[in-house]
């Protein structure tokens, strides 16, 4: 019977210590990353200020100063909405999240139909009941949304009709016998994949009003939620281009050979399939559009980070160690995100194919 | 009567029918419709701008790019004024964007190779600081880091009017402003020195053209690295101590708030190029790691039977064969560098974005022709990348087997 404490020293010996000039090396990094561990661990818990206000944060300023982050977390969160209608993003967030880990959960019966309802019947649900303005729900114009629940809202938008649109360019860019669809497809798709986030962004908010007549008055939200659309629909085709390119011919030819048509093939039989290859490339560009809803800041629309900005800039707030845990706070939240939708991405990855784990 | 009526009716409608009942029928009528929706949607459009353009007194044109543009910009690589035009203007931003990226681009890929060799060491914890890097600065948005670096670490450094209290001048230095450093100003003969560099160089390429003949013919390798290195540095160097430091500097000095002449890059640019730098080197990490894992493991194992070392063997065999696969996404990576340097105007560096799409736009109100601009920039370079890089595809699928 071999120990746990010598299966423990024969790992350190293969995978650390296989060399003497490796050991150093081990030893080296290690204790580098021990002594980071122990400066983030002092800053964020041991020397921070936990209780307080202002004052506080000055008078000891080597650690973070997390009243910061308490007394500003319901505009971080909710931005300007009005605090007694602050019930009605709860509850959308609520469903958003519980639909969310209902779909995660392998098991959960009616997937198909709580995707279905996730996609058509809640986004516009969520819009008309955070909106109002009906059924003595008070009107709360999006001026005044911000904070995370304006970051999902962009992302959740950008993603539910980027899907669609993403579809349809994808399967227009195929077209070999249409020139004319592919043409405009190829063209649309590789203008906006071509263009940074940001140009986008200014050209809705600037050139949007021009291009309008003058009666339709389109708010700062709709100008920066057409921008995610329009690009967020070329990054979706790509991805469902290589679902479908992913495809083997045979399903083609054999949807062909049956007799159905252009759409019943493509409805019945390839995008069913595709649809499944490409639901990890659709979370990374969930991930990329979630991070990119940082850049409606830059146009002036307040989301999570842009609540956390304005907090920082506050001179009431001001103290050296206010900007750090401001963006600290941000980084752990959006990586938190971002991260377990990446683990999420790769676990179905494996479930599709099985990797190769061999070390060069 | 009524079938005189009737008759082409039915023949019309049967017309259509006929076309939607073949493939190619509906084909046409899809590509007609959507012609037809398309060109609807433009006429709508511009009837639509020339109407509000009317009514703000817009004329359309490029001739505002003659005009005086009355604003200055914090660094420029060609003179620029404030009393310099558009046009002008347009070119000094698009050269800082150049600038960023391009320094920005050879950063991140060496950092990125860097780390993404490591990430495949045998070294368990090389490995893991390697992959805590990558899913950092990967999953952390690139504004949220940009901001970082220039709000909480940046800004906080000493400002150029503390360092006067050690004395009047200095030479170098990095403080909240930028690299603030003394203006060379070369004095007679100094262009000797750039001719001797020249020299070096067009020699060194000589050398190392020789020696890998003579490895190709004779098998036996030469130095390269070292004398080419020695001689790059060396001779302009030598011709330089020679003529008596013919190169003079003209110190920043302090003036009332802040500093006179000197030189200075400024700090939004380093916060910039760092978090470029730093995000982009996760994603080429990840590319490099996965050209790398793309090839087969047999090479290596070749490789390491024939008594190449591990660093060897990557720089051998293994990278110059992982490359075919690690160049196409490496080459997007650049073109995302470049995009994302116009996050540039969330901390006014003064890109193209940020100078022409921003400052520019707002003064002049041509939004159409200042966004046509700057989105051809940025859209002729990425056209041209993917020119390029289909003809890179096409080169390298010929040698394969």
């Amino acid at each position: 019977m071999v120990g746990l404490g010598q299966v423990f020293l024969l790992w350190l010996r293969e995978n650390l210590f296989f060399s003497w000039r490796n050991g150093v090396l081990s030893v080296v990094v290690g204790g580098f990353l021990l002594w980071i561990i122990f400066l983030l661990g002092d800053w964020f818990f041991l020397s921070a200020t936990w209780s307080g206000g202002i004052e506080d944060c000055r008078m000891r300023q080597d650690g973070a100063c997390w009243p910061f982050v308490r007394v500003r977390f319901s505009q971080f969160v909710y931005g300007f909405y009005p605090s007694v209608e602050r019930w009605r993003v709860n509850v959308v967030m609520f469903v958003f999240f519980t639909g969310i880990a209902l779909l995660v959960w392998e098991r959960t019966p009616w997937r198909g139909k709580i995707v279905l309802f996730m996609l058509c019947v809640f986004p516009l649900a969520s819009w008309f009941l955070m909106r109002g303005g009906f059924f003595g729900l008070a009107d709360v114009s999006t001026g005044r949304w911000g904070g995370f629940m304006l970051t999902l809202v962009l992302a959740s938008v950008g993603i539910v009709t980027s899907l669609p649109f993403g579809i349809l360019l994808a399967l227009g860019r195929r077209a070999e016998s249409l020139p004319f669809v592919k043409a405009f497809c190829v063209v649309f798709i590789e203008f906006w994949r071509g263009v940074p986030v940001i140009t986008v962004l200014f050209a809705t908010a600037f050139m949007l009003p021009l291009f309008m007549p003058a009666s339709v008055n389109f708010d700062q939200l709709l100008r920066a939620m057409v921008g995610f659309i329009l690009f967020s629909s070329a990054y979706m085709a790509e991805v469902v281009r290589g679902g479908l390119e992913g495809l083997q011919r045979g399903q083609y030819e054999a949807s062909d050979a049956l007799g159905m048509t252009y759409w019943q093939s493509r409805i019945r039989v390839i995008l069913p399939q595709a649809l499944k290859i490409m639901i990890p490339g659709i979370l990374l560009t969930f991930i990329g559009l979630f991070k990119d809803t940082t850049l409606v800041l830059i146009i002036g629309l307040l989301d999570f980070l842009g609540m956390i900005q304005a907090g920082i800039s506050d001179p009431r707030w001001g103290a050296p160690n206010v900007p750090f845990t401001g963006y600290a706070f941000a980084a752990v939240v959006y990586f938190c995100f971002c991260y377990s939708m990446s683990l999420y991405a790769r676990h179905i990855e494996k479930k599709f194919s099985a990797g190769r784990d061999r070390r060069h | 009567m009524s079938e005189a009526v009737d008759h082409p009716y039915r023949e019309r409608r049967g017309v259509l029918r006929g076309l939607w009942a073949s493939r190619k029928g509906r084909g046409l009528i899809y590509q007609v419709l959507l012609f037809s929706v398309l060109l609807l949607l433009i006429l709508i459009l511009v009837s639509n701008a020339f109407y509000n353009m009317e009514q703000r007194g817009l004329k359309a044109g490029f001739g505002f790019l003659n005009r005086t543009a009355g604003f200055g910009i914090v660094q420029s690589l060609v003179s620029y004024e404030e009393t310099s035009t558009y046009g002008r203007a347009f070119v000094v931003a698009l050269l800082n964007t150049i600038l960023v990226a391009s320094i920005g681009v050879v950063l991140a890929t060496m950092l990125g190779f860097v780390i993404g060799v490591m990430r495949l060491s045998p070294n368990w914890m090389i490995a893991r600081i390697a992959t805590i890097y990558v899913e950092t600065f990967r999953n952390i948005p690139l504004l949220l880091q940009i901001l970082f670096w220039y709000v909480a670490i940046l800004k906080p450094l000493p400002a150029p009017i503390d360092l006067f209290q050690q004395g009047e001048s200095f030479f170098l230095s990095f403080n909240n402003r930028g690299l603030v450093f003394a203006t060379p100003l070369p004095q007679a003969g100094f262009s000797l020195v750039l001719w001797a560099l020249s020299l070096a160089v067009l020699a060194s390429i000589a050398w190392s053209w020789y020696a890998r003949r003579r490895q190709l013919q004779k098998g036996d390798q030469l130095p390269v690295l070292w004398p080419c290195l020695a001689g790059i540095v060396g001779l302009p160097f030598a011709v330089f101590l020679l003529l008596g430091l013919p190169l003079d500097f003209v110190p920043p000095v302090m003036a009332r708030f802040t500093y006179e002449g000197g030189s200075t890059v400024v700090i939004e640019f380093f916060a910039l190029l760092w978090a470029l730098v730093i995000y982009t080197a996760a994603f080429i990490a990840d590319i490099v790691r996965a050209g790398i894992q793309g090839i087969p493991y047999g090479q290596s194992e070749a490789a390491y039977s024939l008594g190449l070392k591990r660093t060897q063997t990557l720089k051998l065999v293994t990278i110059p064969q992982a490359l075919r696969i690690i160049i196409p996404p490496l080459t997007s990576q650049y073109l995302n560098l470049t995009k994302n340097s116009s996050l540039a105007a969330a901390i006014a560096y003064p890109d193209l974005v940020s100078v022409f799409a921003g400052t520019a736009l707002s003064q002049t109100g041509r939004a159409i022709e200042i966004m046509f601009m700057t989105l051809s920039v940025y859209l002729s370079l990425s056209l041209l990348t993917s020119l390029a890089m289909n003809i890179y595809q096409r080169r390298t699928q010929l040698v394969e087997r």
